[in-house]
């Protein structure tokens, strides 16, 4: 098992994918539309950030230096995380949300389904739990998806001005990349299937439009990534060591 | 997760077990965690020192520390001098681990237990949900995500009453 750099940057892209997702999620917590709503919202960054700590820990045991997985997620700045763009942009729109929890279930579903038949053994076990976990979150987007796209005037509107707006980060995601735990090229045509079958049953065109770009693999981030990371790592800064 | 504690009384080997599988989930004390299959395995040595191996139901589970903590406690007020805890991911943990005994205790306490993981033909039939409290088959899905991350909430139209079902995984 090699432990380059190249790898632990890999399973951190995973994790922090996860990270940031779960953070943005947290954001819902009592603005949902509905009760049962928030309580889903909930559940699902639930499950992003167990998966995320699982992956940190992971990467932090490939590393070797001794950082766990809360110093990981806590103590680095923006330029050292390495999820996608997608997942660090704000969130407050919810056909927004839920157009982002397709692709981006689509995505960890391939992934993940990969890596549960992959030769790292933690990398497999915390995948076998994603994967499924992932499922249920693919299912709870393409239901609001569909009833969104296919809904009203004012629905489809909507969807389809979130769908414009979050369809050309896909691409980040789906960047062939060799060096990453699952060689995105490979999950491409699965992931996009996947989204464009839902989004064609509700009713709503995928943009022609260029990839937005992005190098959040390598640390360049949005200015979005450094007010999250300040919201979220505040108080662990704070108080360094700091337990309850 | 270990303590050390001084020489106690010797137990009886294989005890470890039955004390590890009694202890109660947290969220749902009506069940052990050896009847929601989250105890994996359970090794003692001459010297009164036991490992024990818990997986999480899910990933984001909260109740893994919690769980860890109690087994620790348990097993030391047991006698045993040294308790060590592991949380194993792999095989991933599937609601066809619940045991018979843990689904009728579910059922018994107002919570409708998972139908099978694992689909046994080609044809995936979902079937119906019965009420755990008035016994109907009239039910419906609320939410899919529940007051923990294994549950969803449903409401049984013929009691008109709520309750939550541990969903299949």
């Amino acid at each position: 098992m090699t432990t380059s750099a190249t790898s632990v940057d890999a399973v951190l892209g995973l994790g922090d994918d996860a990270l940031v997702t779960a953070q943005r999620l947290g954001w819902w917590i009592s603005r949902a539309p509905e009760l049962e709503e928030d309580v889903a919202l909930a559940n699902i960054g639930l499950d992003q950030l167990g998966q995320a700590r699982a992956l940190l820990a992971h990467a932090g045991s490939l590393e070797g230096a001794g950082r766990s997985a809360d110093d990981l997620a806590y103590l680095r700045g923006p330029e050292d995380f390495r999820n996608v763009l997608l997942v660090e942009r704000p969130q407050q729109d919810f056909g927004v949300a839920m157009v982002r929890m397709l692709l981006l279930a689509a995505w960890q579903l391939e992934v993940y389904a990969a890596l549960a038949a992959g030769a790292d053994p933690v990398l497999a076990g915390v995948a076998a739990k994603a994967v499924k976990e992932v499922d249920y979150h693919l299912d709870h987007a393409s239901t609001w998806v569909l009833r969104l796209g296919d809904g009203t005037e004012e629905s489809h509107r909507r969807a389809q001005a979130a769908l414009d707006a979050e369809w050309p980060y896909l691409a980040e995601l789906l960047r062939p990349d060799s060096g990453a735990c699952v060689d995105p090229a490979t999950l491409a045509p699965a992931v996009l299937a996947r989204a464009t079958a839902v989004l064609d049953a509700a009713t709503l065109t995928v943009p022609d439009v260029p990839p937005a770009g992005g190098g959040g693999r390598r640390g360049d981030h949005t200015e979005h990534l450094a007010d999250l990371l300040a919201e979220m790592q505040q108080v662990a800064r704070a108080h360094p060591g700091a337990s309850w | 997760m270990t303590r050390d504690l001084f020489p106690a009384a010797p137990v009886a080997h294989g005890a470890a077990w039955r004390i590890a599988s009694a202890v109660p989930d947290p969220e749902m004390p009506v069940v052990s965690i050896g009847d929601l299959g989250i105890l994996r395995d359970v090794t003692e040595n001459d010297t009164g020192c036991v490992h024990v191996q818990i997986t999480p139901t899910y990933s984001g589970c909260p109740a893994v520390e919690t769980i860890g903590e109690d087994l620790v406690e348990a097993l030391t007020c047991a006698g045993y001098r040294r308790v060590a805890v592991e949380v194993v991911l792999s095989p991933p943990w599937t609601t066809d681990w619940i045991t018979p005994r843990g689904r009728a205790l579910l059922a018994a306490h107002g919570i409708a237990p998972p139908g099978p993981a694992t689909p046994a033909g080609p044809v995936d039939v979902a079937l119906a949900v019965r009420c755990p409290r008035c016994g109907s088959l009239r039910t419906r899905e609320s939410s899919r995500f529940g007051s923990t991350p294994c549950k969803a909430l449903w409401t049984c139209r013929s009691c008109r009453e709520p309750f939550e079902r541990v969903k299949p995984i």
